[in-house]
């Protein structure tokens, strides 16, 4: 999985059936410090209703993606699974 | 998925079983806010509508295979979708 910031969203009026409907956001992969990793980002599905700017967890892969959309052929790789509320690292 | 723009097309008389009559095209990746990122690669088109200067969502490996019909050729990248908006900002990028 992968913490990231959502930093927009895509609209396609032309694309793949299993995408219609599905909102797609835009997600920078993020430090647990809460800043970007660089440029790494990848276009993904949301599950959960986030929105701009929110610090997300990111499922990358696509056995799961499909696990959780319940669609053994879905071609779908990356889904925002969760929004996230606080990143603790080291205890403290 | 990422983001790509369009930026060739490419025609293969002979090509695998299971490829027969995709539409390959030249895609440069591009990074959240549209920069060019790294070298372009060939796709084959799974909104069957994309062209020249399209910026479009592609996916790799093996969910570009599952994108087609019927599902699974042999192919390692596929474009999605054609963008039609694309919305960015990184103002949060400092929290």
């Amino acid at each position: 999985m992968m913490l990231g910031r959502i930093c927009g969203t895509v609209v396609s009026t032309v694309e793949h059936p299993f995408y219609d409907g599905k909102k797609q956001l835009i997600v920078r992969a993020c430090l647990p410090d809460g800043n970007f990793d660089g440029d790494r980002y990848v276009v993904a599905v949301d599950l959960v209703g986030a929105g701009v700017g929110e610090l997300v967890l990111v499922e990358d892969e696509g056995n799961t993606a499909r696990q959780l959309l319940d669609t053994p052929d879905a071609p779908v790789r990356s889904v925002v699974v969760g929004i996230v509320d606080d990143v603790t690292v080291g205890g403290a | 998925m990422k983001l790509g723009r369009v930026i060739g097309t490419m025609v293969a008389t002979v090509k695998a079983d299971g490829m027969q009559g995709l539409k390959l095209l030249i895609v440069r990746p591009l990074t959240a806010d549209l920069r060019v990122e790294g070298d372009p690669f060939v796709a084959t088109d799974a909104s069957a509508q994309a062209s020249s200067g399209d910026l479009v969502t592609y996916e790799a490996s093996r969910e570009a295979a599952l994108l087609h019909n019927p599902w699974f050729v042999p192919v390692d990248h596929a474009i999605v979708g054609i963008v039609s908006q694309h919305h960015y900002t990184d103002d949060e990028g400092q929290s």
